[in-house]
């Protein structure tokens, strides 16, 4: 029974991808295809609830690639609590998002939008056979072709130049990754002689997985969920991905895809369990990408690039807490940050749409002009800075403490330090873009249409029901110490002061300010140079070797063949003249040769 | 399953017939060309669809089965079957070819002349595809060879090569970018490998002493194992450049970028996946030991021609050339593939010439159309078609993705079995550039889609159409092959895994 819903729920999607896809009236229709994949990921979400609620779990595997005697990869179903819940979000979050857009991009022509809903139906489907993969082909599967929607959406306005760089550049860095996670894939098939986290689960179990190389198998794994989960030092791309429409950002860019990287880590745990090396790495890369992500969030003037480096950071702090062991936490952080990341992501969409600029310094003033859409980014500040009673300060919370009982107190430090940041760099965007003094006579912005608030008040919504059923049945398991929650809230009160005093009432000089971290403000600002260093690598050495290949190619493995047979024409030009069509001269010949064969005859016999 | 309807037969001399109706009945009437070229091969291609559903996979092994005696004495014989490996190659021929009718629909000149010889040449191809008589497969290699020289040489497109260097005069001399340069070059590094393979066909008949050319006979005898290699060698380098080896691959650019439409479809398609397929079924079939012996050779060709050719289409202006050097990266998945000698990565190598053969023939016929309506192959030129031509930029978009080994699409699956293959087999570091060619790949493709088909539209190129009518018919037949194999991948793999089971039992023997 939960095989079949959760079939249901894969197909949904599938059907009305097809069905767009193909289907060309519908397509060229726009919004009709729109009520088509909103009303298929609605259903889908349904079916998804009563696969979350019901409690048996379930495996279903079908052959998929066959082979001599049993096939040699296999893809299916895995239904547990994980997958149950990860169905929920994926879907909740997609039909939100797709009611959402409906009025976002209600300027679009009916084909471009009809494309666009094509491609959410296909990343739904995408997403939810992701979720369910019972096997590590199939994840891979569906993890290329989320990426793929991603690369398609992010380009979804191609004809800008800058979308469509960002496009690839997203692709080739999650490639990147990806590299790693098959080679990971395919030794890990070679030690263990199967692709299913079951069986892999049970070897683990009994310690029949051959030890020697299995740190490096899993590290390659890992670097799948790096270019995916925007780990550094392959986070580059997530900022950039900001170019396609806001929607898709909330969606892809935070609530799903980005975190296939923590639920990947999470689902095959019990695997990374072998190799606590590469589990210690998995937390400082975390901690530090959370740190490093939040420096640069606090001088990001872009609203929607500030949220991205935030994902990032948060992104980091759920790695931190599934490396600690406490995929718990991880999961819970991966389930909440998804929640109130996608609201934060639609106001911004919402404020953008009123304003129409990104910039938070052309915007100031819109609480009063807003009120609705500044409340909801505000409920979305504040579990984000992990205040209570909101959502993220309970998972906010489990992270820090699964940290600090793995013994890191280093990583931990960096965490705590970026919930400082965290706090200081979303009241940054609050205060400037909607408290500060009007910018200027904006062309009368005005109030999210109904298709937008309602997405936003439900995400709302959630955000404080999330938190409020936690202040009321206290979650089981892991507490830090008695500290910890004081601490947490200190930070995040501290970060708040700080940048209610640095831009509300200006006490303190944002100037000064960034005159005090002068190298950290300065590296930030240029991104740390890295998407420099990549430019220039791709370019000294994946561009310029490829021409040195192309000359190589072109003037010496085909030049010597060419030079042969220009040889060849020059020497058959030069014997033709011997054929003259002289008498005399072929006498001469015959004469000449006589006189060598008497020569020859007569002193070398 | 023998008896009744010769249909090996059918389905190889249908084009040929089809052929001699266009010389004799369709002068100057070039609907009826068009429409004896579509039937005939349609005629193939439903009877390729119908042995495909009618090969009895639990049986296995060699199926519908003929033999006509030709010479007797000397132990030749018109005998022909298939087995697993080659009915997917018969598959994908009559699938290549019968796009490809329709995507060179708009052939103005000599239409008649034109397509007579590339239904000659498919006969050839289906010949060696269907021959177990060596020298009747060497007859019908020859065939799909050499029409090529004329279809390229009359109906090809110059090309822009500004020679220069030390060797430019060498260049200015033998014409480097013109189409009759490459058709010249092709033929001749053909030729060149064809004797080759006459030698080693040879070599075999002699030193067996049982005076027969058939596959079936030369099996069972065990060859010494010096022969084998010298033999398995001669193969090597005879089918394999046809296959695109490096570093004699350079007549494929040359060749596929002045080649029409349907010839570079033809031959990128399908033609290249000869040379690997007789090495494969000539060479490791009848010379395991040679083959096991020599897989160390294959297997690193194979690896500089993955990363090589990446690097070469990274560095093209020229459209056709960037497909063309794609062709000789893929081709070493195909070799690799067959080098690890792993059920696996041989079932991968397959499956990539199945996948490489419809993607490859996707991209030439889209650079066709590009071709045909922007008159130009110069990337740099192009720039946001995706506008005025959505269902192209499509199409090609699919035929990339596959080329990059997305999943989903053909050129995952084949590339995930040659990877496993890869690592089981002796030499476990293949791996690295085979996976390194993917990235690669995935730099080219994509850079290559951004420029033509993203970006602002400019206003030169405004008016540019998208396909249409038998156009269509091409592009909607492939993009459907290419995905349906990429989701259901036992399609093929169901009736191959029969022919590379026993193929690598043999090979691991000795």
């Amino acid at each position: 029974m939960p095989t079949a819903l959760a079939l249901t729920v894969l197909g949904l999607p599938f059907a009305s991808f097809a069905a767009i896809a193909l289907v060309r009236p519908l397509r060229r229709a726009g919004r009709v295809a729109g009520w088509v994949s909103i009303g298929a990921i609605a259903c889908a979400f349904l079916a998804a609830l009563v696969v979350w609620r019901s409690p048996q779990g379930a495996e279903a595997l079908w052959g998929w690639i066959p082979a001599d005697e049993e096939p040699m990869v296999t893809v299916g179903v895995l239904v547990d609590e994980l997958s149950g819940a990860m169905l929920v979000l994926v879907t909740l979050v997609s039909l939100l998002v797709q009611v959402y857009s409906l009025a976002y991009l209600e300027d679009e022509a009916p084909p471009s939008l009809g494309r666009y809903y094509a491609y959410q139906s296909l990343f739904a489907f995408s997403m939810l056979g992701l979720v369910l993969a019972p096997t590590f082909v199939q994840m891979f599967v569906f993890w290329e072709l989320v990426g793929l929607c991603s690369y398609l959406l992010i380009g979804y306005w191609y004809d800008r130049p800058s979308a469509a760089r960002a496009a690839v550049k997203a692709f080739w860095i999650t490639k990147l990754g990806d590299v790693g996670f098959i080679l990971g894939i395919v030794l890990l098939w070679a030690a263990t002689g199967t692709f299913e986290f079951s069986a892999l689960f049970e070897m683990a179990r009994t310690g029949q997985i051959p030890l020697a190389g299995l740190s490096l198998t899993m590290f390659l794994i890992y670097l799948g969920a790096v270019g995916k989960s925007a780990q550094f030092p392959l986070h580059v791309w997530l900022p950039d991905a900001m170019e396609g429409p806001t929607p898709v950002s909330a969606l892809i860019h935070a609530a799903t895809m980005v975190t296939a990287g923590v639920f990947m880590v999470t689902r095959t745990m019990p695997l990374f369990e072998l190799v606590p090396g590469v589990l210690t790495l998995i937390v400082w890369v975390g901690a530090f990408t959370a740190l490093l992500a939040a420096t640069m969030a606090c001088v990001e003037a872009d609203i929607k690039r500030v949220l991205a480096y935030s994902t990032a950071s948060q992104l980091g702090y759920m790695m931190a807490a599934a490396g600690a062991g406490a995929s718990a936490a991880a999961f819970f952080h991966l389930g909440t940050h998804g929640v109130f990341k996608a609201l934060l992501f639609l106001a911004a969409g919402a404020v953008i749409h009123a304003v129409g600029t990104n910039d938070i310094f052309r915007m100031g003033g819109l609480f009063r002009i807003l009120p609705r859409t500044a409340t909801v980014f505000l409920i979305g500040t504040l579990a984000l800075a992990g205040v209570w009673p909101f959502a993220g300060f309970f998972s906010k919370e489990a992270v820090l403490a699964g940290v600090l009982h793995g013994h890191l107190p280093g990583a931990f430090v960096m965490l705590a330090l970026t919930a400082f940041l965290t706090a200081f760099y979303m009241f940054r965007v609050v205060f400037i873009a909607f408290f500060g003094r009007p910018h200027d006579v904006h062309v009368h912005p005005h109030e999210a249409p109904p298709l937008m608030a309602v997405p936003l008040w439900i995400l709302a919504g959630l955000t404080i029901g999330i938190g409020l059923r936690f202040v009321v049945h206290p979650a089981e398991g892991e507490h830090g110490p008695g500290w910890l929650v004081p601490l947490s809230l200190g930070l995040a009160g501290a970060g708040f002061v700080l940048a209610w005093a640095t831009y509300q009432v200006r006490i303190v000089s944002a100037a000064a300010l960034a005159a005090m971290f002068g190298p950290i403000d300065y590296l930030a600002r240029r991104r740390y140079g890295l998407d420099a260093l990549y430019a220039g690598l791709y370019r000294a050495f994946i561009l310029s070797f490829s021409r040195l290949v192309g000359w190589v190619d072109r003037y010496i493995v085909d030049g010597v063949l060419n030079v042969l047979s220009a040889w060849t024409l020059r020497g058959g030009d030069v014997l033709r003249r011997m054929q003259s069509g002289q008498p005399q001269d072929y006498v001469y010949g015959v004469a000449f040769g006589v006189l060598l064969l008497f020569v020859w005859a007569q002193f070398w016999r | 399953m023998t008896g009744g309807l010769p249909v090996l037969s059918l389905i190889t001399w249908a084009p040929f017939v089809g052929a001699l109706l266009i010389m004799f009945t369709a002068r100057h009437r070039p609907q009826a060309v068009r429409l004896i070229a579509a039937i005939t091969t349609g005629v193939s291609a439903v009877l390729a669809l119908w042995l495909y559903v009618a090969y009895d996979r639990q049986a296995a092994g060699f199926q519908f089965y003929e033999k006509l005696p030709l010479v007797p004495p000397l132990g030749i014989n018109y005998e022909v079957a298939v087995d697993g490996m080659s009915l997917l190659m018969v598959l994908l021929t009559a699938i290549i070819i019968f796009a490809g009718v329709f995507a060179s629909w708009t052939v103005a000149s000599r239409s008649q002349e034109f397509y007579a010889l590339l239904l000659a040449l498919v006969t050839g191809v289906f010949g060696v595809f269907v021959s177990l008589d060596l020298f009747v497969l060497f007859l019908f290699y020859e065939l799909a060879v050499l029409p090529m020289y004329l279809l390229i040489g009359i109906w090809g497109s110059t090309g822009e090569v500004r020679p220069r260097g030390i060797f430019a005069w060498a260049y200015r001399e033998t014409g480097v970018g013109t189409k009759e340069y490459a058709a010249m070059k092709l033929t001749l590094y053909l030729l060149f490998g064809s004797a080759f393979i006459l030698v080693g066909i040879f070599a075999l008949y002699t030193s067996s002493g049982i005076g027969s050319f058939s596959f079936l006979d030369l099996e069972g005898v065990a060859f010494d194992r010096g022969l084998q290699r010298w033999v398995f060698l001669a193969f090597y380098v005879g089918f394999g450049i046809l296959a695109g080896i490096w570093p004699l691959h350079t007549w494929s650019p040359d060749g596929h970028a002045s080649a029409p439409t349907a010839v570079s479809m033809l031959h990128a398609g399908v033609l290249m996946k000869l040379g690997a397929y007789g090495v494969v079924r000539v060479g490791m079939g009848l010379l395991p030991a040679g083959a096991a012996d020599l897989a160390w050779l294959v297997g690193v060709i194979a690896c500089i021609n993955i990363v090589y050719g990446a690097l070469s289409a990274m560095a093209q202006t020229d459209l056709k050339y960037v497909i063309a050097y794609s062709s000789v990266s893929h081709m070493g998945i195909v070799m690799l593939g067959a080098a690890t000698l792993t059920e696996a990565g041989l079932n991968g190598s397959v499956f990539q010439m199945f996948a490489h053969g419809v993607m490859t023939g996707l991209c030439f016929a889209l650079v066709g159309l590009v071709y045909e309506k922007a008159h130009s192959r110069e990337i740099g030129k192009m720039g946001g078609f995706g506008r005025v031509m959505p269902g192209i930029a499509t199409a090609f978009t699919i035929a990339g993705l596959s080329s990059l080994g997305l999943p989903a699409t053909a050129g995952f699956v084949a590339e995930l079995l040659t990877f496993m293959g890869a690592w089981r087999s002796l030499h476990p570091w293949w791996l690295l550039p085979a996976v390194a060619g993917t990235f690669l790949t995935a730099i080219y493709v994509l850079r290559v889609i951004k420029q033509i088909f993203w970006g602002p539209p400019s206003p030169h190129f405004a008016h540019l159409e998208d396909a249409r009518g038998p156009e269509w018919v091409a592009l909607v037949i492939l993009v459907a092959v290419i995905i349906l194999f990429g989701l259901v991948p036992g399609l093929a793999l169901g009736p191959v895994d029969t022919a590379t089971v026993p193929l690598v039992a043999r090979i691991v023997a000795p």
